[in-house]
Formats: structure tokens, sequence, C-alpha cells
């Protein structure tokens, strides 16, 4: 590791460098493209986001977001004519269409769906993850290494072959279309993930901390509160995170299994249609609402992502 | 066996340190810890897969609950090997899981290699390429189609510009011909970053002596590649490989949302088809077997990749 110096013999050579940097840079800005255009399509109006050739420089407007949060209805210019000043600026983007604002649209109740189940379910999954991670780290439990498989192996199943008895067991149990089922299932998707995330950073936390802890006549349970926990915060908050986008993310589960009150914005967002088809600059919207979290996370997470997505394995 | 493994860790234990642990013991803490988890997914996973074993064997129709259930042996089972539909489905998964991981581990391992130069600010530039693979494969799965909207799509547009046929001569969702393929442009622009993270971490767990040494023997750069870094990487390039397998291999939502398996079947990979069967045909029974047989696929490949992880496990 300490040859990795200017001096090492195996360094790349500063032109190897130059090129190398040239690709991934290129690569880099090709790929965030589509994420640019979904940004810049929700300050579109409609007809300047299907204009050809596609519009790089345009007049920015709220529209998009406005129709996003809010449904309309056409009327007669008499009749928009008739009434009072306009309420607000989407208000008066709206009767510039000629249509008037008839209420909130359901995007804002989805929105709260996808952060009480993301959250409700991601510290349930922390909760229990925790706990079993640190038995599997410290207690020498019989069969632990299949219990581990079985644990991980639960991840891998298809979400359409699970969705199928889950959907007849929460309609006997009358858990369709409400959040605490949703809460059930992700967090029984994501306590695989949080025990074996876990797993890894109480490994690396030493048995000392707690073995002194416990001479000095803690039991074995204040030992795992005072010592243990306070050690693993940055492991619990990267595991947390990875919980919360996968449940932030998830489409199959919440596409079949919720329908109305508590259907999450994954399955939503699709369903933004206006006048004539899909209202784009209002699906940009709600997708951009929908992604701000997810980038400030990966930013967060960065140096964690690798361990997280190889189950804790990979620890660079 | 239990109460041997509870002696040994008693014995293990340090005297003194024994008699401080007051109240709950060890193994009695062990199980309270675990046992939570464990019924979790007894209850959520376990349960309903059994009832599903039980649904694949009988003629259930989830919305006719009130028809009398019969059992039917292995009917379902033999009806599925022997649906024209279901191979045609598994041939377009497969064709799907083939394209993606072969593009997406060639550019992934490559853009790794080159990372692996550590130019200046390769670690901003890795962070921004990384950004795909954690958004969701729905919402952005639908956006994709406006790229990819025959007139005014900006994919449309781009490829136009650089080979001159008319952005409206082509249609990426609609046409049988190019659907599957689009399919595969967006699944490898989403998950390249993924293959690519794992292969760095390959690179970087290779001793630079290794190298020294090779550049003592005077080995070629081409030599050390073959000899040195595909090698030594490859464990690494398995365990992407495998689970990037498993993941398209029950592939959903992004397909779902883009294609909804169209035009007609063209891109109605296995889990679209058991979508279909399940919750718009409403063949419960029939649809369990699959998933059944689904979870057999999928169980198998999930053992070779914790293998595989095991194998990668530092420390």
């Amino acid at each position: 590791m300490s040859l990795t110096t200017a001096h090492s013999v195996v360094a790349p050579s500063a032109n190897s460098k130059r090129i190398a940097g040239t690709i991934i840079v290129a690569y880099a800005l090709i790929s965030i493209v589509p994420l640019l255009w979904i940004f810049a399509t929700s300050f579109k109006t409609p007809p300047d986001s299907i204009a050809y050739p596609p519009k790089i420089v345009f007049q920015p407007s709220i529209e998009g977001y406005c129709n996003l949060f809010t449904t309309r209805t056409r009327q007669a210019p008499e009749y928009i004519n008739s009434l009072g000043p306009a309420t607000g600026i989407c208000d008066e983007t709206a009767r510039e269409r000629n249509m008037v604002i008839a209420g909130p649209s359901n995007f804002l109740p989805r929105f709260v769906n996808s952060l009480i189940i993301a959250f409700g379910s991601t510290f349930c999954a922390v909760f229990l993850g925790t706990l079993s991670a640190y038995g599997f780290s410290r207690f020498k439990v019989p069969l632990a290494d299949d219990l581990l498989f079985f644990i991980l192996s639960t991840r891998f199943m298809p979400p359409i072959a699970v969705a199928i008895p889950i959907y007849l067991m929460y309609r006997e149990l009358g858990l369709s279309d409400t959040a605490l089922g949703m809460i059930l299932l992700y967090t029984a998707v994501n306590v695989s993930l949080a025990v074996w995330l876990l797993k890894g950073f109480i490994d690396e936390i030493p048995r000392e901390y707690e073995e002194a802890a416990m001479i000095d006549g803690y039991t074995r349970l204040q030992a795992f509160w005072r010592t243990v926990l306070p050690q693993a915060t940055t492991g619990i908050a990267a595991t947390a995170i990875f919980c919360l986008i996968f449940a932030w993310n998830e489409y199959a589960f919440a596409s079949l299994l919720t329908s109305g009150t508590a259907q999450t914005a994954p399955p939503f967002i699709p369903t933004i249609i206006g006048e004539g088809g899909q209202d784009w600059p209002a699906v940009a919207a709600g997708t951009t609402i929908f992604l701000v979290p997810i980038l400030v996370f990966t930013i967060l997470l960065r140096k964690q992502l690798l361990r997280g997505i190889t189950f804790g394995a990979v620890r660079k | 066996m239990l109460n041997r493994t509870a002696e040994n860790a008693a014995r293990a234990t340090p005297e003194p340190l024994a008699r401080k642990v007051r109240g709950i013991s060890d193994k009695g803490l062990a199980w309270l810890f675990i046992s939570p988890t464990i019924l979790l997914l007894l209850a959520i996973n376990i349960f309903p897969l059994f009832w599903a074993i039980y649904l694949s064997f009988t003629n259930y129709r989830a919305n006719r609950s009130n028809e009398v259930v019969k059992n039917l042996g292995f009917a379902n089972y033999q009806r599925i090997l022997g649906d024209q539909d279901v191979w045609i489905a598994m041939q377009t998964t497969a064709h799907f899981v083939f394209w993606t991981i072969l593009l997406q581990t060639v550019i992934g391992f490559t853009l790794a290699w080159l990372i692996d130069r550590k130019f200046r600010g390769h670690a901003f530039w890795t962070t921004i390429i990384l950004v795909p693979m954690m958004l969701s494969p729905a919402v952005v799965g639908n956006f994709w189609r406006f790229l990819y909207q025959p007139q005014t799509g900006l994919f449309n547009y781009i490829v136009a510009f650089f080979t001159g046929v008319p952005p409206s001569s082509f249609e990426m969702l609609g046409s049988v011909q190019l659907a599957p393929w689009a399919i595969v442009i967006v699944d490898t622009w989403m998950w390249t970053p993924y293959v690519m993270l794992i292969c760095l971490a390959g690179l970087r767990s290779i001793p630079e002596y290794i190298y020294e040494a090779a550049e003592v023997d005077r080995a070629s750069n081409w030599r050390q590649f073959w000899s040195i870094t595909l090698p030594m990487a490859l464990p690494f390039i398995m365990l992407a490989v495998l689970f990037r397998g498993i993941e398209n291999f029950k592939m959903f939502d992004m397909v779902n949302l883009l294609t909804g398996g169209g035009p007609g079947s063209t891109t109605e990979v296995a889990s679209i088809t058991l979508k279909r069967q399940a919750f718009e045909s409403w063949r419960t029974g029939y649809s369990s077997a699959f998933a059944i047989i689904l979870f057999v696929a999928v169980f198998g490949l999930a053992n070779i990749y914790v293998k595989a992880l095991n194998k990668v496990k530092q420390r």
C-alpha cells in the first residue's frame, strides 16, 4: 500500500491518466443527460416539452409543478372571466389555458404514503436487524450460517411470485391497501439486508469494549445498549438509508397490493395524465421531487455504497 | 446439539465474566434478539410460500373464491412445462439477461479499469456515474418512455442527429425489433454503475507488489492484464454478474412501465407473464405453480451467489 507513490514503477503514466479521465468524464456526462432532461422538462410548459427539435433553451415555467399538485377542469372563457382575480400563480397559469383549478391532486397523499411506509418499514427493519445482527455477531447460534443464508435468500424471491400469496393473505387479514401491510412487507424484505450489513458493522467493533463493561458490572444487555450501539451509529445510519432507498423506490409490490389509500408514489407517478395523454411536465415534476432525496442520500452514502450493494461482504 | 453449543459458549466465557452475567443468559438473549426477525420472515415469506405451494396443486382462482377448489395434482406444472407462451417468456428473459449482463460487464469493467488510474477528480466523477443505480427503476423507466417518443423524444432526436435517419422513422418501444433493445439500453444505463463499483473493488484488492514483480519480470502490459488483473478481479466480476443475473431474471418494474410486455408479447419476460396470469387472468393455481418454478430457479442461483459472497469476503 505504501508503495502507491509517484515513484512506483507501476503507477499509471500522466498520459494514460488523462485519457482515462476524459473517457470517464464523457461517460458520466452522457449518463446524467436523462436526469438533467427530467429536471429541465419539469420546468417546461406542455407544448415546450413535446416541441421538435427538443428545446434546450426555453422559458422556465412552473406549470408542471402546478399541474402535479392540482386537478383542473376546462371551462368556458366567459365563466373564467366572471370569476374574481386569480388567487395564485397556479391559478393564473391554469386560467391562461382556459382551465380552473378543481382541487388538489392525489400526488401529495401518495407522497405522504411513501414517506410513512418508507420510514415505518426502515425503522422496523433496522430495529430487528440490529438485534439479530448483534445476536449473530456475538453469540454462538446453532446453524448460524444456514439461518443467515435463509435470511438473505428471502430477499431474492421474485416479487410477483411473493405477491400472489401475500395478496390472498392480506385479503383475509384485511391488510390489503393499508400502510401497515406495506410496512410489514417492506420490513420483511429489508430486514435481510439490515441483518447482513449490520452484522458486518458490529463484527468490526472489538468485543473488548463489552467485556470491559461487563467486568465493570454491566449486564450483557446494558453492555449492548451502552457500548455497542453508540459505536455502531454510522453503520446503523448507513443501513437505514439503504433500507429507506429500497422502500422508497419499490414498485412491484406497491403496484399489485395497493390501489388507493395506501398507494405510494412510484405506482402513482406513471398515472399522471393531462388532456390527451401523459402530462409530461407534471410527470417530470413528480419524478424530480421523488428523486431529489435519493440524490442527497447517494452523496451521503458514497463511501458505504459498495458495502450496501454486496450485503456487507466487500468493504473496500 | 443445542445444549452442547451453549455449553461450549459457556466454557468459552471467562469464569469471572460468566459470573457477572446477571439476569438473562447469553443463550436466551441470542434467541430473544434473533427470533423476531425469523418470526417475521416466517410469517411474511415462508408461510405465503407454503400457501403458494398448496395453491399450485389446485385450480383456485382468487377472483372466484366461492368456487369449489379442486386438487389437480401436478397438472399445473405439466401444463406450464408444455405451455408455448411460458417457453417464449423464458427465452425473452434469457435474451434480456444475456445482453444486459454482457453489456454491463464489459462497460462496467472498462469504466472501473479506467477509474483505477486514479486521475484527478476520479472520486467526484465516480459518484456522478453511480447516481442512476440508486434511483427507482419504475419512476425512471417511466420517464424513459418520454425519451423514446418517436416524434419528439430526446433519444430519437440524438440518434437522428448522429445517423441522419428521420427521428419519426423508428419507434423504440413500439417496434417488435427494437423494443427488446430499448429495455436493454435502459437497464444497461441504470446498472452498469453497479458492476463498475464491484469491479473497482476487485481491481483495488489486487496488491501492488504483484504488478511490481511482473514489471521486474518484464511482463508486457497486455500480459499483466490477462495474467494478473483479470484473474484476480474475476471473483468480484462473478459476484456482480450473479447478482445482476438474479435481479434481471426476475425483472418486473422497468419492463412493466416501459413496454408492459408489448408490443404483443415481444418483451414479455417471466415476471410479466406471471403478473398477467396471476393478476389479470386470475389463474391463481396455475400462476402459483409458475411462481414456484421461478422460486426454485432463483433459489439455486442465490445459493451460488452466497458462496461467491463468502469467497470475496474480506477480513
